[in-house]
C-alpha cells in the first residue's frame, strides 16, 4: 500500500474531518447524553431505567451489559478511527497526477488477523453471557420464595398468590428481600387470551406470558417501593396502557396487606342499592366480589379494588371520577378494551360507584 | 429507456402514440424495463410507508397525545413494516438486480423473461392487494380494514377469535401472492447467474455484486418458501377450522414464531445482501482501487448465508425456550458477526492506500460503512440474549433495525441510485442536488435513529399507541420524531433529483465514472439486446483491462 | 445448452455452463422443500399432543398399494425420458401413459382414504390437531401431484398430436426431476404418517 504525501492544505482535512464526523458527533453525543441521564442509579431520571437494578437478575443483566458495551464500545472507536483517518488521508488531492494508485488485491495476514481478533472477542462475549442465562435461567425457586402466578389477560394483569389463598389484578405485592437472606419471588406465567409480556426494568428482563406455554421467572427486589413496567408484546389495541405496578414492601406491611386481601367483602347496608345494580346487571358475569354471588373471571378480582392506586391496568388513578367514568364508558379511558359500555342510568351509576368504594 | 430502433441519418423516426408506449411497458419482459418497473413501484411505496412512518412519530411526540385513535396507529405501524419490507426495499433490490446482472455477467436478458415479467406483476399485485384492505370488505364503513396484527402477525392474535373480519386476511393474501413474485425473481437470478454469463467470466470473476445477489436469491428460496408454509396454515386455521397455532386446542402460538422467524431472520440477510453489493461495486470505483480481498469476500457472503439459516430465535429470546436453547442461538448469532465484521474491515482496506472522491454515491457508501458499522454493534449487543431481556421488544431494537435498515440499507440504496441513473437515464444527476440531499438526510437520520435508542434502555416498549409521562421518554420521543421531518425533506430533493436530472440532466455516456464491469462498456441507456456482440473476459475487471492494456488484471489475479 | 467455443486471444476457449430449465427446476425444488419441512415439522411436533379425538393408529391404514403406484411411476417415467432420448417416441409415449396412469391411480386411492376419513369415522381437518397437520401435510402433496399430473398430461397431448422428439428429451428430464420430488416427498411422508407417527 503505496504511502500518499501529506503536503495538501487543512483545508481538505477539516472538510474530511467534519463528514466524518458529521456522522460520529451524534453517535458520541446520544450515548454521551443517556450516559449523564443515567448518572445516577439510586435517584433514577426515569424510573424504568434498565441501568438502575434493583434486584438480582436485574443486576447481573447490568453487569454484563457494561462488560458487552465496553467490548463493542472498544470496536467501534478501534474501526471509526480508522474509517475517518482513510475518510481523511486518502482523499483525491486537489493536485493529483491523474495516475491510478498502486492497485493492491488483498493480504492472507491481514485478513487472518482480522478473522482471528473477532473470533477471541466473540468467544469472551459468549462466556460472560453463557454464565448469566445459566445465573438467571437455571435457578430453583429455594423454599421461603414466594409464589405468584400471572395470568396475562387483554388489557390487564391477574395475580394469585396460591399459597396465600389471594387474588388480586393489576398491582402485584411483594415483599423486600434482604441480600443476605434472599426471599425472591418466583412467578409463574400464563396467559388467558394471547401473547404479552412481564417488563418491569428495573427488577428483571422481560418474560413473556403465552398460552399454552407455562414461563416462570423470578426477582428479588432489595429495595422498598413502587416499580413501574408495562406489557412489553403487542397484544391487540390497548397493549399500550397494560401498565404493571410492583409494590415492593417490608414483611410486615406485605403480611399485612396479604391477611387483608383474604377477606371477602362485607356487606354493608348503606350501598345495598347499588350493590343490587352490581348483581343484577351483567358485572358479576366478568368480575368476582367474594364473599357474594359475582364469580366472573373474565376481568379483574374487584373484592379490594379501594385497594389499588389505579383503575383499567393503570390507565388512570383510582378516584370516584374515574370509576364512574369507566363504568358509564371504558372508552374515554381506555379506548378499545374489552369493559363494555354499561348502558346505566346517573342513579345507577352513582349507586354502583358508591357500592365500588366501599370494596376495600 | 430507449426502445426505438437506431435511426438511419435522413429518416425521421414517427413518434409512437402513448398508448403504444405504454403498452411496451405493461407487456415488457426486458430485464431493464422491468428493473425499472420495480423501482418506480419501490419509490411510490416508499413514499407510502413514509407517510405512515410520519403518522407514527407524530402520535408518538408527546404522551398521552390523541392524533390519532390506538385502532389507526397499530394500523399504521402494521403497514409501515409490511409496506417497507415487501413492498419498497425487496423490490428496489430486485429491480436493481434485474436491471445490472444481465449487463455485468454480460448477457442478453435473465434466464427466463417471462418468469421475469410475471414475478414482478404477482409482486405488484400483492401490494395492491395489502393496501386494497383500507377499503375492501367492509373497509369503507370501518374506516379503514387494514392489517394491525403487527408485521409479523404473532398467533393467537391472527386468529379468528381476536382478529375479526378480514383485515389479517389482506396481510396474509398480500404477502402470499408476492411471495411467488420473489420465489420467482430469486430462481431467474440463480438460473441467469449460473447459466448465462459470458465467455470467460468464471464464478470467480464476476462482479461481487453478482455474487452477492446469488446468495441472497438462495436465501429467498429457502427462506420465503417458510413463510408462505406459515400462511397457508394459518389460512387452514382462520377457514377450515384447523388448529395449527390454536392454544385452546393444545395448538402452539410459539410454533408460528419459529416459522415466521426462520423466514424473518434470512430475510433480513435478503434485505443486506444486495446493499453490501452496491457497497462493493462502488468503494472501489471511487477509490480507484479493487475490492481488498475478493475471495474473502465471497467466503464471508456464503458463510453470511449458511450461518443466517440458524439464527432465527435470537428473535425469541423472551419467549421462554430454556437456557440452553437460548445459548445455543447466542452463540450463532455473533458467529454471523465475525463474517459480517471481515466485511466492514475489506471495504475499508479498498478504501486504504486510494484516491477518494467523494461524489455522492460515494458519500452515501461512506456514511453506509460508519453506520452499518454501528447497527452490527448494537446487533451483538441485542445477541447477549439477557441484554435482549431487558431490551426485546423494546425502542432500542426499533432503533438498532432502523439503523441497518435506513443507516445501512437505505443508504446504500441511495448511492446506488446515483452510481447508476447516469447508466438507466443517460443523463447526469445534479451533484449539488445529490450532496443536498445527502446532508439533509443524514440529519434526519442521526436525530431519529441515534436518539431512538435512548427510549429503550429507559423502558419503553414497542408497539404503544401513547406513552406515560414521568418515565424520562418525553425529550427523546420528541427529538425522534424531528428528524423524520428532515428525512422526508432529503427524499423530496432526492426524487427532485431524479425527475429534474432525468428531463434537463447533461448527457452522462457510457462510463461517466471510469469504472471497471461490463454494464459501462454499454450506451446510456443500453440499446435492448444489451450488447452488440457478446463479450469475453478474462479478468474481474474487464474495462480496466481495456483501459490498461499494458497492466491488465489477470496479471495480478 | 449453453456451450459455446470461443476464440480468445488465438486460443479456444470451450464454455459450457448448466442447462437453465434443470438449475431453474432445482431451485424450484430446493424452494417446494422448504415448504414441505415446515408442514413435516409441524406434522412431527404435534404428534401426541392432540387433546381429543383419534390418534392416527386409531384411523390411519397404511396406504401400500398406492405408494408402489407412485413410486414405481418415477421408475416409468425415468425410462421414458431415456427411451426419448435414444428416439423411441413411441415407447416413450406408452411409458409416460403408464406414469400418468399410476399417479392417477395414487391420487384415486388418496381420496378414497379420505372419503373413508371424513364420512365413516368422521374425522376431519378441524377434528383435532392430528387431523390439521395429516390433511394438510398430505393434502399439500397431494396438490403438487395433481400439479405434476396436469404437466404430465399437457405433454401427453403433445406427443399424441405428434409434436414431442428426442431433442426434448432435456425438458422431459428437467419436467421428470418435479416428478421425481414429488415421490421423494411421498416417501418422507409415508414414514412421517405412516410408519413412524403411527
Amino acid at each position: 500500500m503505496g504511502a500518499n504525501s501529506r503536503t495538501e492544505g487543512s483545508n481538505l482535512r477539516l472538510r474530511g474531518s467534519i463528514s466524518g464526523c458529521a456522522v460520529g458527533l451524534p453517535i458520541f453525543v446520544c450515548f454521551g447524553g443517556a450516559a449523564l441521564a443515567f448518572a445516577d442509579p439510586t435517584q433514577p431520571s426515569s424510573p424504568t431505567n434498565i441501568f438502575a437494578p434493583a434486584s438480582s437478575p436485574a443486576k447481573s443483566i447490568f453487569g454484563l451489559s457494561l462488560f458487552v458495551l465496553a467490548v463493542t464500545g472498544a470496536i467501534f472507536l478501534v474501526v471509526f478511527a480508522l474509517l475517518l483517518y482513510s475518510v481523511v488521508s486518502f482523499r483525491k488531492k486537489r493536485n493529483d497526477d491523474g495516475r491510478e494508485p498502486p492497485q493492491v488485491y488483498g493480504s492472507n495476514q491481514v485478513e487472518l488477523a482480522w478473522t482471528v481478533i473477532p473470533v477471541l472477542i466473540v468467544v469472551a462475549l459468549f462466556m460472560a453471557t453463557a454464565r448469566v442465562i445459566a445465573l438467571v435461567q437455571k435457578t430453583s425457586p429455594p423454599g421461603n420464595a414466594i409464589a405468584v402466578t400471572a395470568i396475562g389477560h387483554q388489557f390487564w394483569w391477574e395475580y394469585r398468590y396460591p399459597d396465600l389463598g389471594v387474588v388480586t389484578a393489576n398491582e402485584l405485592h411483594l415483599p423486600v428481600s434482604d441480600p443476605a437472606y434472599p426471599t425472591p419471588t418466583f412467578i409463574t406465567l400464563l396467559s388467558a387470551d394471547t401473547d404479552h409480556s412481564f417488563w418491569v426494568p428495573r427488577l428483571g428482563g422481560k418474560t413473556d406470558l403465552i398460552p399454552n406455554h407455562p414461563n416462570t421467572m423470578w426477582i428479588d427486589p432489595q429495595a422498598t417501593g413502587v416499580y413501574f413496567g408495562q406489557c412489553a408484546q403487542y397484544c391487540g389495541t390497548q397493549h399500550a396502557k397494560m401498565l404493571l405496578r410492583v409494590y415492593v414492601q417490608t414483611k410486615d406491611e406485605f403480611n399485612q396487606w396479604i391477611l387483608q386481601q383474604r377477606q371477602p367483602a362485607f356487606a354493608n347496608d348503606a350501598v345495598s342499592q347499588g350493590q343490587r345494580t352490581f348483581e343484577t346487571t351483567a358485572c358479576i358475569n366478568c368480575h368476582t366480589v367474594s364473599g357474594t354471588v359475582a364469580n366472573g373471571r373474565f376481568g379483574p378480582d374487584l373484592t379490594h379494588l379501594m385497594s389499588r392506586d389505579t383503575i383499567a391496568a393503570g390507565a388512570a388513578p383510582n378516584t370516584p371520577q374515574n370509576l364512574r367514568l369507566w363504568i358509564r364508558n371504558p372508552d374515554a379511558i381506555k379506548p378499545g378494551s374489552l369493559m363494555p359500555a354499561m348502558q346505566l342510568s346517573d342513579q345507577q351509576l352513582d349507586a354502583l360507584t358508591a357500592y365500588l368504594e366501599t370494596l376495600r | 429507456m430507449s426502445t426505438d430502433a437506431l435511426a438511419l441519418p435522413g429518416t425521421e423516426l414517427a413518434s409512437r402514440p402513448l398508448v403504444s408506449k405504454l403498452h411496451d411497458w405493461v407487456a415488457t419482459v426486458d430485464h431493464k424495463k422491468l428493473g425499472i418497473l420495480y423501482i418506480i413501484y419501490a419509490l411510490v411505496f416508499l413514499l407510502i410507508a413514509g407517510v405512515e412512518a410520519m403518522i407514527i412519530r407524530i402520535q408518538l411526540i408527546r404522551p398521552h397525545n390523541d392524533f390519532i385513535s390506538p385502532q389507526v396507529f397499530n394500523r399504521m405501524f402494521t403497514m409501515h413494516g409490511t409496506t417497507m419490507i415487501f413492498f419498497v426495499v425487496m423490490p428496489v433490490l430486485f429491480g436493481f438486480a434485474n436491471y445490472l446482472i444481465p449487463l455485468m455477467i454480460g448477457a442478453r436478458d435473465m434466464a427466463f423473461p417471462r418468469l421475469n415479467a410475471f414475478s414482478f406483476w404477482m409482486t405488484a399485485f400483492g401490494g395492491l392487494l395489502l393496501y386494497f384492505s383500507l377499503v375492501g370488505a367492509n373497509g369503507l364503513y370501518g374506516a379503514g380494514n387494514a392489517p394491525d396484527v403487527g408485521w409479523f402477525a404473532y398467533a393467537p392474535l391472527t386468529s379468528q377469535t381476536f382478529s375479526i373480519g378480514h383485515s389479517t386476511d389482506f396481510w396474509i393474501l398480500a404477502l402470499l401472492v408476492s411471495g411467488f413474485g420473489s420465489i420467482g425473481t430469486a430462481i431467474n437470478i440463480v438460473a441467469t447467474i449460473l447459466c448465462m454469463r459470458c465467455p470467460g467470466m468464471t464464478l470467480a470473476k464476476m462482479p461481487l455484486f453478482a455474487w452477492l445477489n446469488l446468495i441472497m436469491a438462495g436465501l429467498v428460496i429457502l427462506a420465503v418458501s417458510p413463510l408462505t408454509a406459515a400462511q397457508i396454515m394459518l389460512l387452514i386455521d382462520r377457514y377450515l377450522g384447523g388448529h395449527f397455532f390454536d392454544t385452546q386446542a393444545g395448538g402452539s402460538a410459539v410454533i408460528w414464531m419459529h416459522f415466521f422467524w426462520i423466514f424473518g431472520h434470512p430475510e433480513v440477510y435478503v434485505l443486506v445482501l444486495p446493499a453490501f453489493a452496491f457497497v462493493s461495486e462502488v468503494i472501489p470505483v471511487f477509490s480507484r482501487k479493487p475490492i481488498f480481498g475478493y475471495s474473502v469476500m465471497v467466503a464471508a457472503t456464503v458463510a453470511i448465508g449458511f450461518i443466517s439459516m440458524s439464527v432465527w430465535a435470537h428473535h425469541m429470546f423472551t419467549v421462554g425456550m430454556g437456557a440452553n436453547v437460548n445459548t445455543f442461538f447466542v452463540i450463532s448469532t455473533m458467529a454471523i458477526a465475525v463474517p459480517t465484521g471481515i466485511k466492514i474491515f475489506n471495504w475499508l482496506a479498498t478504501m486504504w492506500g486510494g484516491k477518494i472522491e467523494f461524489k455522492t454515491p460515494m458519500l452515501f457508501c461512506t456514511a453506509f460503512l460508519f453506520q452499518f458499522l454501528a447497527a452490527g454493534l448494537t446487533g451483538v449487543m441485542l445477541s447477549v440474549a439477557p441484554f435482549t431481556w431487558q431490551l426485546g421488544n423494546s425502542y432500542f431494537v426499533v432503533a438498532h433495525f432502523h439503523y441497518v435498515i435506513v443507516g445501512g440499507i437505505l443508504f446504500a440504496l441511495f448511492g446506488a441510485f446515483y452510481y447508476w441513473f447516469p447508466k438507466m437515464s443517460g443523463k447526469m444527476y445534479s451533484e449539488t442536488l445529490g450532496k443536498l440531499h445527502f446532508w439533509v438526510f443524514i440529519v434526519g437520520f442521526h436525530l431519529t435513529f441515534d436518539f431512538m435508542h435512548i427510549p429503550g434502555l429507559l423502558g419503553m416498549p414497542r408497539r404503544i399507541y401513547t406513552y406515560e409521562p414521568g418515565r424520562g421518554w418525553d425529550t427523546w420521543n420528541f427529538i425522534v420524531t424531528i428528524g423524520v421531518f428532515f428525512q422526508a425533506v432529503g427524499i423530496l430533493v432526492f426524487l427532485g433529483n431524479l425527475i429534474w436530472s432525468y428531463l434537463r440532466g447533461k448527457a452522462a455516456g457510457s462510463d461517466p465514472w471510469d469504472a471497471w464491469t461490463l454494464e459501462w462498456s454499454t450506451n446510456s441507456p443500453p440499446p435492448a439486446y444489451n450488447f452488440a456482440s457478446r463479450p469475453v473476459v478474462k479478468s474481474r475487471r474487464p474495462l480496466w483491462d481495456l483501459k490498461h492494456p499494458a497492466d491488465p488484471d489477470w496479471n495480478y489475479e | 445448452m449453453n456451450a459455446t467455443s470461443m476464440t480468445v486471444s488465438g486460443a479456444r476457449l470451450e464454455w459450457n455452463l448448466p442447462d437453465r430449465g434443470r438449475v431453474a427446476m432445482q431451485c424450484l425444488i430446493a424452494a417446494e422443500a422448504a415448504i414441505f419441512t415446515i408442514f413435516v415439522v409441524a406434522y412431527v411436533f404435534y404428534l401426541g399432543k392432540s387433546l381429543t379425538g383419534p390418534m392416527p393408529k386409531d384411523v390411519l391404514s397404511v396406504p401400500i398399494v398406492y405408494t408402489v403406484c407412485l413410486l414405481s411411476s418415477s421408475l416409468t417415467i425415468h425410462f421414458a425420458a431415456k427411451h426419448l432420448r435414444r428416439g423411441g417416441v413411441l415407447s416413450f409415449g406408452v411409458l409416460w401413459l403408464a406414469t400418468i396412469t399410476l399417479g392417477a391411480a395414487f391420487l384415486y386411492g388418496t381420496g378414497t382414504e379420505w372419503y373413508r376419513l371424513i364420512y365413516k369415522e368422521g374425522f376431519t381437518i378441524g377434528t383435532n390437531l392430528f387431523g390439521t397437520t395429516y390433511y394438510s401435510l398430505v393434502g399439500l402433496h397431494g396438490f403438487h401431484v395433481v400439479v405434476g399430473l396436469l404437466s404430465l398430461s399437457t405433454v401427453m397431448v403433445f406427443t399424441l398430436t405428434g409434436r414431442v422428439r428426442s431433442e426434448h428429451a432435456e425438458r422431459i428430464e428437467v419436467l421428470s426431476l418435479y416428478w421425481h420430488f414429488v415421490d421423494v416427498v411421498w416417501v418422507v411422508v409415508f414414514t412421517v404418517v405412516y410408519v413412524i407417527g403411527r
